[in-house]
């Protein structure tokens, strides 16, 4: 007799945020949820993004103070969040296109390109952080 | 009214379509911004140092004396608003049910997405 048979396995329906703790998302849901997330963020953020784009373009003094602005740690470390934002959305957009092209849709490369995007958004966003904070 | 028998597994078949409008849309605004950032991306790697000037003829190249820089921009800008409104609006379908409250959230996220395309684009055609 199979194990499954004996003891059922757990079923999650009409999950409560106290289910939520105990509930292991896939890698691949992981992923949606965060593009999601991401999505949310920037669309919350777009007019501030605009204003600092607003400020920076006008004119070179407003260039100038902008440069300064984004000299502040704090500014950096939003802006290295949203540049996460950006990247992950941007990765998993193209996953998601890739897919609907019924390219890569088996559970285990499907699972493969759901890690992929997680680590490819992160260490993009390494990158652009080392970048930010002047190390490179 | 439709009579009873037509619905169900050989029911007929209505339907705006809508929802695939939406899927193409999303889609297809997605491409344009990832291209336009591509765009950006190596305009701003070939530039000469990030001086301002470099930083504003990004958006403000012209060919053949048209404004091409700030058409792109723009493009990709109406892209985005109209993207984040597909992708918005499908948050509030999930997660908020009563009737009143999403629509109230829906007229918002309108009114936000619209000023911040207004916004950029008096920006960007000033200059």
């Amino acid at each position: 007799m199979s194990d499954s048979a004996t003891k059922p396995r757990p079923q999650f329906r009409n999950i409560s945020p106290i289910d939520l703790m105990n509930y292991r998302l896939p890698v691949a849901g992981k992923v949606s949820i965060l593009h999601r997330v991401s999505g949310a963020l920037l669309f919350l953020c777009l007019p501030f993004l605009i204003a600092m784009f607003a400020m920076s373009f006008v004119s070179e003094a407003g260039f100038t103070s902008m440069s300064a602005v984004l000299g502040h740690p704090v500014v950096k470390l939003i802006l290295l969040v949203l540049i996460w934002g950006y990247l992950h959305h941007f990765c998993a957009g193209i996953r998601y296109l890739v897919l609907d092209l019924h390219i890569g849709m088996d559970k285990e490369s499907a699972a493969k390109s759901a890690s992929m995007v997680l680590g490819v958004s992160l260490a993009l966003t390494a990158v652009f952080g080392l970048k930010l904070f002047g190390v490179w | 009214m439709t009579p009873i028998e037509k619905i169900g597994p050989k029911r007929l078949v209505v339907g705006a379509h809508y929802g695939t409008f939406g899927f193409i849309v999303q889609r297809v605004t997605a491409i344009i911004m990832a291209v336009y950032t591509l765009v950006l991306l190596a305009g701003i790697l070939t530039m000469s140092g990030f001086t301002y000037q470099g930083w504003k003829s990004l958006f403000t190249f012209t060919v053949l004396m048209m404004p091409v820089g700030q058409i792109l921009a723009t493009l990709a800008m109406i892209s985005l608003a109209w993207h984040a409104w597909i992708g918005i609006r499908d948050i509030w379908m999930d997660y908020v049910k009563p009737v009143g409250v999403r629509l109230f959230l829906m007229v918002l996220t309108i009114l936000w997405l619209v000023g911040s395309v207004v916004y950029f684009i008096h920006i960007l055609w000033r200059a």
